[in-house]
Parts: C-alpha cells; sequence; structure tokens
C-alpha cells in the first residue's frame, strides 16, 4: 500500500535525532571559521544522548524499513550540521562498506576494527576512476605491494586509521586493472599532505595523500582477487554497485541541509509578516510566498526520490537507475534551494551571523563528490535509452 | 510506514488503464482534436470500465469498492497517458460522482449516485473555475445568497468540462450567509441543466485539448432548494475538494509528461544526424533523463498527497506542492519534447504538438479540471 506516514517509533527516532542535532549545531560555525581544527570525535555534551543506534533496535513491521528511515535519520542529522554531529566515538568511513562489501574474512577481522577512509581521486582523475595514475607493482621477492601515486578529497582523511585506495596494476588493462587496496597510516611512505581548504563543509576532515614507494603486504588486496578480468569490467562493476546506498545518502545529507535553509527563510519571512499558507490561487500569493513554495515543492520531491531509491533497497529490489535519479535530483535541489532562500531574505542571508550563507556553501558540494550529477544523467539517459557506454559516453 | 508499494489490485488497474488509454484514447486522439469533437464510442467504452461507479455504493447499485484518490491518481496517470483531453472528459461525471459521494447528505447520494450506475455514460460536471486573470478558488466571486431557506445564485463561471451535455452542474461559490473567509465560506450547489437563470454558452474554442467541450455558465438569480447545498447544513470540506482537484490534476500532468517521455525516446534513437542517433548526443540524452527525473519526481508527489486524502488528512500542502510542481515540469517537459523532435514537434502529424498545448492549457487551471 502506498503510505507516506511514519509510524510511533519513527517520529520518536526523528525526532531524537533533531534534538541531539540542534546541539550540534552550536558548534557549526565555530569549527566553519577555524578550519585547521578538527571538532572531537564526541561532542561534550554526548554523554547525556544515548545516541541514534541505541533506538533504532526494536523497530517492527509497521515502522519504515530500515534504508528509508536511515535516510531520513541522515537528513535529520545534517539539518543539524554536515561536519558535526553527536557522535559517541569515531564512527565509520567509506572505506569501512568497502570492507564488508567486498573484503575477505581474515580482512575483516583484521581491519573491522579500524576507521578507514576510502581514496579514489587522483589531480587528474575524478569521474573517470579508469585514469587511475596510482600504481601497485607486486614485489615477488617480499610479497608486498609498493604504491606509488597521489590521492586527494578523502573524506575523513585525516583522522583515519587507515584507507581503502584505488591503485591500477596495469594501466593498459584500463579499468579492469584497477584494484583496492588496503593501507594502514604510519605505513613508511604513506604521507598525509595536507588537509584540503574548502568552499563548504569546512570543518569536514578531507585529505591529500602522496604514496612514495609505500610497501604493504600482499594480502592487503581488498577482496584478494589478483588476476585481472580479460573481457569487460565485471570486478569494477561490483565496486561501483556500493554506490547504489552512497548515491541517495549523498543527496541525503544536501537535503537535511536544504531542509534547515528552508526552516531558516520560513522563519524570518514570517516574522517579517509574509503570509506563506498554502492552498490561495497564484494571485493569492506575494511573490515571495510563490516563490518559497516551489523552494519547498522541490525539497519535498527530491527527499522523495531519495526515500524512493531507499525503499526499493528496503524490498531488496534493484536500485542503479533510482539511486542516479535521487543523487542528480537532489544535488541539483538544494543548489537552486539554498541560493533560492538567499535570494528570498536579501543582504540579511549573506552575513556569517547567520548560517544560511554556509548552508549556501556547505550544499554545493552535494552535485559534485559521488558522482557529479552530469554523470548520474549519463547512467540515467544510458539506462533509459537501453545504451552502453559505446552508445553514450 | 513509508511504502512506495502500489497494491496487486493497484498493478491490475494500472495495467488494465495502459491498455485501454494506449489502443482507445490515443488512437483516436488526434481525431478527435482535430474535429474538435469527443467520441461518444470512446466515452461509452471508459464508462465501460466503471471509472466512475466501481467506487460508488454498492446500495445504490455501484461496486461498492472503497473510495481510493490513490488509486484514481494511478488511473489519471494512465489515461492522460493515452490523451489528456479524452482522460478528462471520461472521467468528468466522477468530478461530480465523488464529490457528491465524499460531501453528500445520504438524500443527495440517494437521489443522485444511481444515474452513475447505470449502463449508459452519465454527463455531469463541476463548475468552479471564474472569467477572471485573478481567478483565485478560495475568494469565488460567484455568490449563494440565501433566500427562503434556499440560495439564490450569481456569477459567471468557464472551462466546465462537459457542460454542453452535462445534466447536472455542481456550482462551486461564496456563501453569503457565511461569517468565514476563505474556504470555509465556500459552498457547492447541485443546478440542473434546466434551472431558472442559468444560460449555458456554445462549445469555447481552447489552445489544447480541443477535443474536450468545455463550456461557461452565465448564473443570473438561479434559485436552489436548501437541500441542494451538497452536504446539506454542514456544507462541505472545500479544501479537501480543492486538494482532490489539485491532486487529481498533477496526475493528469504526470501522465501527459510520460507520454510525451515514451514518445521522445524511441525517436530519438531512431533520428540520426551527423552519423549517430540524436539520443548518443548528451544535449539531447540528457534532456531526456531530466524527463525521466521529473516525471518520477512528480509520481511521488502525486502519491503522497492522494494517500494523503485517501486517510482522510489534511492534504492541502502536499497537493500544493504536486500540482504547483507538476504545472512547472509537465509545460518543461512537453517544450522540450517539441525540441527533440525538432521541426516535427511543430508539425500535427506528430502528437507532440498537442501535448505543447494541452500542458499549457492544463497548467493553468491548477487542480481545477478533475477529480
Amino acid at each position: 500500500m502506498i503510505d507516506f506516514t511514519l509510524s510511533e517509533n519513527d517520529k520518536k527516532l526523528l525526532d531524537y535525532v533533531r534534538t541531539e542535532s540542534l546541539v550540534a549545531r552550536k558548534y557549526a560555525r565555530e569549527y566553519d571559521e577555524n578550519e585547521e581544527g578538527f571538532p572531537p570525535d564526541a561532542l561534550p555534551e554526548a554523554d547525556q544522548y544515548p545516541g541514534v543506534w541505541s533506538l533504532m533496535g526494536g523497530r517492527g513491521a509497521e515502522d519504515t524499513g530500515a534504508s528509508a528511515i536511515g535516510m531520513m535519520v541522515t537528513m535529520a542529522e545534517t539539518w543539524g550540521d554536515y561536519s558535526i554531529r553527536m557522535r559517541k566515538g569515531r564512527g565509520v568511513g567509506l572505506g569501512n562498506a568497502a570492507l564488508s562489501a567486498a573484503g575477505t574474512d581474515e580482512q575483516k577481522e583484521k581491519f573491522g576494527g579500524l576507521l578507514l577512509s576510502m581514496a579514489i581521486t587522483e589531480p587528474g582523475c575524478g569521474s573517470d576512476p579508469s585514469l587511475v595514475q596510482t600504481t601497485a607493482v607486486l614485489d615477488e621477492e617480499t610479497d608486498e605491494w609498493v604504491i606509488n601515486g597521489e590521492k586527494i578529497f578523502v573524506t575523513t582523511g585525516c583522522r583515519c586509521d587507515g584507507v581503502v585506495l584505488w591503485a591500477t596494476l596495469d594501466k593498459s588493462a584500463g579499468r579492469a586493472g584497477i584494484k583496492s587496496f588496503l593501507v594502514e597510516k604510519e605505513t613508511p611512505g604513506f604521507i598525509v599532505a595536507h588537509k584540503e581548504k574548502k568552499l563548504g563543509i569546512r570543518a569536514d576532515d578531507t585529505a591529500a595523500y602522496v604514496f612514495q614507494d609505500c610497501r604493504i603486504p600482499r594480502g592487503n588486496l581488498l577482496g584478494g582477487k589478483e588476476e585481472i578480468p580479460k573481457q569487460g569490467s565485471g570486478g569494477f562493476r561490483g565496486v561501483m554497485k556500493t554506490f547504489n546506498m552512497t548515491r541517495p545518502m549523498t543527496a541525503a545529507f544536501g537535503l537535511g541541509m536544504s531542509q534547515a535553509a528552508l526552516d531558516f527563510t520560513r522563519e524570518q519571512l514570517e516574522e517579517a509578516g509574509v503570509d506563506l499558507s498554502y492552498g490561495a490561487g497564484t494571485h493569492g500569493l506575494s511573490a515571495a510566498a510563490a516563490k518559497f513554495q516551489e523552494l519547498e515543492a522541490l525539497q519535498e520531491a527530491a527527499v522523495l526520490t531519495v526515500l524512493r531509491a531507499a525503499w526499493l533497497s528496503d524490498q531488496g529490489q534493484p536500485n542503479n537507475l533510482e539511486a542516479s535519479i535521487s543523487k542528480a535530483k537532489g544535488g541539483s535541489a538544494v543548489r537552486t534551494i539554498t541560493q533560492g532562500c538567499i535570494e528570498l531574505l536579501g543582504p540579511m542571508a549573506i552575513s556569517r551571523e547567520h548560517l544560511l550563507e554556509k548552508w549556501f556553501r556547505d550544499v554545493r558540494i552535494t552535485d559534485i563528490y559521488e558522482g557529479t550529477g552530469q554523470i548520474q544523467h549519463l547512467i540515467i539517459a544510458r539506462t533509459i535509452l537501453d545504451y552502453g557506454r559505446a552508445e553514450l559516453n | 510506514m513509508i511504502s512506495f508499494g502500489p497494491t496487486d489490485e493497484q498493478e491490475v488497474i494500472r495495467e488494465a488503464m495502459h491498455e485501454f488509454a494506449e489502443q482507445v484514447l490515443r488512437a483516436a486522439a488526434r481525431d478527435a482534436d482535430e474535429t474538435s469533437e469527443v467520441p461518444e464510442d470512446v466515452l461509452q467504452q471508459a464508462w465501460d470500465l466503471g471509472l466512475t461507479s466501481t467506487q460508488l455504493p454498492d446500495g445504490l447499485g455501484g461496486g461498492g469498492e472503497d473510495r481510493s484518490p490513490v488509486t484514481n491518481a494511478m488511473l489519471l496517470e494512465e489515461l492522460a497517458f493515452g490523451d489528456p483531453a479524452l482522460a478528462i472528459a471520461a472521467t468528468a461525471p466522477s468530478l461530480f460522482a465523488f464529490a457528491v459521494a465524499d460531501h453528500g447528505t445520504e438524500e443527495q447520494k440517494k437521489r443522485l449516485l444511481p444515474a452513475f450506475c447505470g449502463t449508459k455514460f452519465h454527463a455531469a460536471t463541476v463548475a468552479l473555475i471564474e472569467p477572471s486573470p485573478t481567478f483565485d478558488p478560495l475568494n469565488l466571486q460567484t455568490v449563494a445568497e440565501p433566500k427562503d431557506g434556499g440560495f439564490v445564485l450569481s456569477g459567471r463561471k468557464r472551462f466546465v468540462v462537459l457542460g454542453d451535455r452535462a445534466e447536472h452542474f455542481l456550482v462551486v461559490a461564496r456563501n453569503g450567509n457565511s461569517a468565514e473567509s476563505g474556504a470555509a465560506a465556500i459552498d457547492a450547489f447541485i443546478v440542473p441543466r434546466d434551472a431558472a437563470g442559468l444560460t449555458i454558452s456554445p462549445v469555447e474554442k481552447n489552445l489544447g485539448m480541443k477535443a474536450l467541450p468545455t463550456v461557461s455558465l452565465e448564473l443570473e438569480r438561479v434559485e436552489v432548494a436548501a437541500e441542494d447545498r451538497l452536504g446539506g447544513d454542514a456544507g462541505i470540506d472545500a479544501l479537501r475538494l480543492l486538494a482532490s482537484t489539485r491532486t487529481a490534476n498533477a496526475a493528469l500532468l504526470l501522465g501527459l509528461s510520460r507520454a510525451v517521455m515514451e514518445y521522445c525516446i524511441p525517436y530519438a534513437k531512431d533520428r540520426t544526424a551527423f552519423g549517430e542517433a540524436i539520443a548518443q548526443k548528451q544535449a539531447i540524452a540528457f534532456t531526456l533523463s531530466d524527463m525521466k527525473v521529473e516525471t518520477d519526481s512528480m509520481r511521488w508527489l502525486v502519491w503522497k498527497a492522494a494517500s494523503q486524502l485517501e486517510q482522510g488528512a489534511d492534504a492541502t500542502q502536499a497537493a500544493v506542492f504536486a500540482s504547483s510542481y507538476a504545472a512547472r515540469e509537465a509545460m518543461k517537459i512537453a517544450d522540450n519534447g517539441v525540441q527533440v523532435l525538432g521541426g516535427h514537434g511543430f508539425i500535427r502529424e506528430h502528437p507532440v504538438e498537442l501535448w505543447y498545448r494541452a500542458a499549457r492549457t492544463l497548467s493553468v487551471l491548477e487542480g481545477i479540471a478533475a477529480v
């Protein structure tokens, strides 16, 4: 049955996260301005909050599925602040997701307790990871991989204990030659070059790495399969599949912030006496109210595409197309919404006294990382046109 | 619980409606537009599917199924995929009948609904839109003044669907007796075709959806009895009525948008330029992928509004989101559809120009045209 209501458990959970988020928001400006610093793993108030996971247990058939409620929890978290959350500890990184999806039992045992980041992007390669220049060469004498190359935009790159990194065994093999490797911090030749300076999400830990003859054990190749598949890129496709949940999740990150921007804008407009109630015809609305409702509808549309992608995952159904739709929609919606909110509030909106200008900067990454909007459109177009890479590139 | 899963029954209905839309409505659409006439046999075939009667009470001859705005939204999407004008013509009686079923008194249901449960297409409609550029559904210029226990209606209406043949009009008006303003002052009155003081115009000539006969009404001191006020003394829940029509309009715009998209995809794959299919060029491919993103977005907004209506919640906000969003995006999609087809998009041999006109027509009605 089509249903958009929240169960009592759902509501309790989301109310809790919003309460927590407001506490986290108090620190938002401080760490935005102090880019060199890192927010603590746990906020001073963390002990007063049991953490969202304590409320995730005991969910029943009348409650929203895990992926879908997960998206809503994520939105409620970034509604507080993107970078600062009520963590109980250090959390997990994107590398942990890759480890649990593709690692051997032995690797999961050995590295599972570490905070792992994921390093894919390089100075000369972003959307097309088949251009990866970082190399891994096997030294048969010592049974070690020797890694050389540069990685940038590594999320949680400074704080993590290790990284899952993409490197090529054979550049001539294109995408098929790319493998993932587990590299622990402190390994000689693994250099954390700097923390990136960014437009937004400044409190976020984003690092640049250099690998210089960095030697790691042979067993650190994620999944353990050393051979290069001859035809196609089956292995690569497996890696790309992990994006089916991270893409809607990335959209959700942005949509939490654009919701915060909308809430702030509504509050300010209503305080200034603008009537934002629904139901009147076009002529019953002021220009500001009409614009605001347009932005709100856009937010709702984007949120629903995220929930739809997650719901499919909860049903065990494929959601590759829908994951890209939600990412494309979310990425573009949050730009329009935050830009529009600033337009609606005028000069007051650009003051750093308020968080709106920060949300405007913070959301901008949504349409870029985890596959740009254009890449998502390429995936969507190929799917609906029944084209492969050869037909549409 | 958030769920995007239609019931098995809804899946069956969607499939059946899609087939009907494709084989009957789409096939008849071009001729109907060119001749500005709605084919009677198409209306009758649609009637035979039970579009109206299925959800009317079984005690009155209906199918006794629960009223389901969600099912209706799905049904309207599919029918509009065939042709938006014929979809509205076929469902106009539901506009009247469902309003009576949802807001009417027991006496009104008994008096009016059996006619919608028969085997013959029964035309009736709602008159809401007014001929003013500042038309606002919450501030109507048509007024019902109380007189001798009944009411006297004065005002003008336009874009009254099937008004050329409707036996009854549900005229939406501001109750002059009401101390309230906005939605609380809105009432609906059952006016028979032969009411004294009612003038029905010839069929209007519109930009789009030319197959859909619409008329204007002139109400000059039309007297109606107290029992012709829909809902009796309690009146109607006008916000709910508006939310229903807005949601339905959004569903029609969604179906229209999907029609454009599904027509453009094979065209763009077939048409070559500079040595490859135009669909292989990102400028065209991304126009098409955008249509996919937006039709999906529209559908979830429609479903959300419909599901809130179904659960009896206040769906005003969700319906405004769905209808305004669909109006904007459907217009863009139809516009881009013409562009994808290039010169062929301008030629009446292809249906895209018809959808372009229909999108502009439907998207200014903001949820007034159908239930």
